[in-house]
């Protein structure tokens, strides 16, 4: 509850002379986007305060809170998280690493992207819940089948962002390459890694946020831990709080990786002449 | 010593880009190829580049067959094409690899100081002005130190005052080490104020129409009565190079070149 109340209290005033300008503003839209969420949350508290509802069935954030600092207490959460992100990692690591891989040589040779592209156009169409009785047949029941359905999430978009990047790589920028004579393993390295690097981050970042969801569909359909397994207890126990702290567990993993990614990435793009970019320098 | 003998591109769509092209240029010459639009100026130009393959015809430079980019030409194209993920001074050392790293570093640091600016090695291309960023192109295609270097409309996507700037500019590093300098271009002022010889292409197939050499001293005076003249013969040849009742002037009656088509 104390949690809540905190945050409730009015922010105090930004009072930053000295700051620069960005900073303050920053801060600003920060608080802008947590006005939303934080005033839902304390309109719902307050009407299970006042005992407008009993907040059984939607459980207020001091609930959910208590529900994941006592998980957190038994070490239930550390051990639930991670299953999961070891699964999201294994699976993330195979599907980038296939998916750029089939994704290159599609980009690269137009024959190969004439035989392989029409088949994974027809495979990513499949709904990712089909695969699931083919894989517990192929790989049992265990970390096996649902580490390959994440790398299957993870792939697709890794696979159409690395191969659409090549084929939209600037032919003026390659030409340069050819005219300095670069072979052709040169060429890939100086010229198409870099130019490729931008839409090849932001398939990442979608690739692992269908691995998020893709572990959820995995766990779900039978585990023993992990944060699905979560989900799927408080269904049948009728702990919708634990439901809760299990959805928002997977919200704050699932923002803090792809926020990493986009940390870790950012020395490499400095260069891009781009609006967001010069939207956040300012 | 570069030599086109013969050259001829057909594109595989079946247009004749260019047709029987020969020409033998001297080491230093400046030439600067004008001509309507689809008179295969670009395609002679990729050519001699290595990047497109002539159809037919031989391309020579000091005895070697161009069929592919050769170290000893370079080429400098009509926008900057400077990659934008390398900051200016790696852009400028982009042809560099053979160097050793202290030889590089000088290179580019001369080069840099050569085209005016030398303040900007560390910044990324996309804080240039176009003006600018042509220059770290002039640059980058010069520290390889070509024997040849082929300009495809550097210029023309400036302003004026820039252009006349970069002008004067090109003629300077040239004087530096006197490469052949081999430039496309549809400005009779530039051709006028660079060349030593002006080539006047006419198109459908491209071919040469008129060769006009330019005889004034360098520096030389936009405003003289001299260049007035020249360009005007200039103007005039390209008038008729479009006319289609003018023949060609330069054909000359080689008996061999009949039984070849």
């Amino acid at each position: 509850m104390t949690a809540v109340e905190m945050t409730l209290a009015p922010a105090p005033s930004i009072d930053l002379p000295t700051q620069p300008r960005s900073r303050a503003r920053h801060l600003r839209s920060l608080l802008l986007g947590l006005v939303l969420p934080v005033g839902l949350g304390a309109a719902w508290e307050l009407a299970v305060h006042l005992g407008w509802s009993d907040g059984r069935l939607v459980p207020p954030p001091s609930v959910i809170f208590a529900t994941l600092w006592e998980l957190a207490r038994t070490g239930e959460l550390w051990t639930h998280t991670q299953a999961t992100v070891l699964r999201v990692a294994a699976g993330f690591a195979l599907g980038v690493v296939a998916g750029t891989l089939v994704g290159a040589i599609a980009g690269y040779s137009s024959l190969s992207r004439r035989v392989l592209d029409p088949t994974l156009q027809a495979l990513r169409s499949i709904p990712s819940i089909a695969w699931v009785p083919l894989f517990i047949l192929w790989f049992g029941i265990f970390e096996a089948s649902k580490v390959a359905l994440i790398a299957v999430g993870v792939f697709f978009p890794v696979y159409l962002g690395v191969m659409g990047a090549i084929l939209s790589v600037d032919r003026k920028i390659v030409e340069v390459g050819r005219a300095f004579r670069l072979s052709g393993p040169a060429l890939v390295r100086r010229i198409l890694l870099p130019a490729v690097l931008p839409s090849y981050i932001v398939s990442l970042r979608s690739g692992l946020g269908l691995g998020w969801m893709f572990v959820v569909a995995a766990e779900l359909l039978g585990a023993s831990e992990g944060l699905g397994y979560l989900l799927m207890d408080g269904q049948q126990l009728g702990k919708p709080a634990q439901i809760v702290a299990a959805i928002v567990a997977f919200a704050i993993i699932g923002k803090t990786t792809d926020w990493l990614i986009e940390v870790a990435t950012a020395p490499l793009l400095r260069w891009q002449d781009a609006y967001g970019q010069q939207a956040g320098e300012a | 010593m570069l030599a086109l003998d013969q050259v001829g591109k057909t594109y595989p769509n079946g247009v004749n880009a260019l047709e029987r092209f020969s020409a033998s240029i001297k080491p230093g010459e400046i030439i600067a190829v004008i001509g309507g639009s689809g008179c295969g100026k670009s395609t002679l130009l990729r050519a001699i580049a290595g990047l497109d393959r002539a159809s037919r015809g031989t391309i020579t430079l000091d005895g070697d067959i161009i069929t592919a980019p050769h170290p000893k030409i370079g080429i400098i194209f009509q926008e900057p094409r400077l990659l934008p993920w390398l900051s200016v001074a790696d852009n400028v050392a982009f042809g560099l690899d053979g160097l050793s790293k202290q030889e590089r570093t000088a290179r580019v640091t001369e080069a840099l100081k050569r085209v005016g600016l030398a303040d900007k090695a560390g910044v990324w291309p996309r804080e240039l002005s176009g003006g600018q960023a042509q220059r770290v192109a002039i640059a980058r295609a010069l520290v390889p130190r070509p024997e040849v270097l082929l300009l495809d409309e550097p210029f023309s996507a400036l302003d004026a005052f820039t252009r006349r700037d970069l002008q004067d500019h090109l003629l300077d590093l040239w004087a530096d080490s006197r490469p052949t300098l081999i430039l496309v271009t549809h400005d009779v002022d530039e051709a006028v104020v660079l060349a030593d010889r002006i080539v006047v292409m006419r198109p459908r197939p491209g071919r040469l129409f008129e060769e006009i050499p330019v005889f004034l001293s360098r520096p030389r005076d936009r405003a003289s009565a001299l260049f007035e003249d020249l360009k005007r013969r200039v103007l005039t040849s390209l008038d008729q190079s479009l006319d289609r009742a003018v023949p060609d002037r330069q054909d000359k009656p080689v008996s061999g070149e009949a039984m070849w088509w």
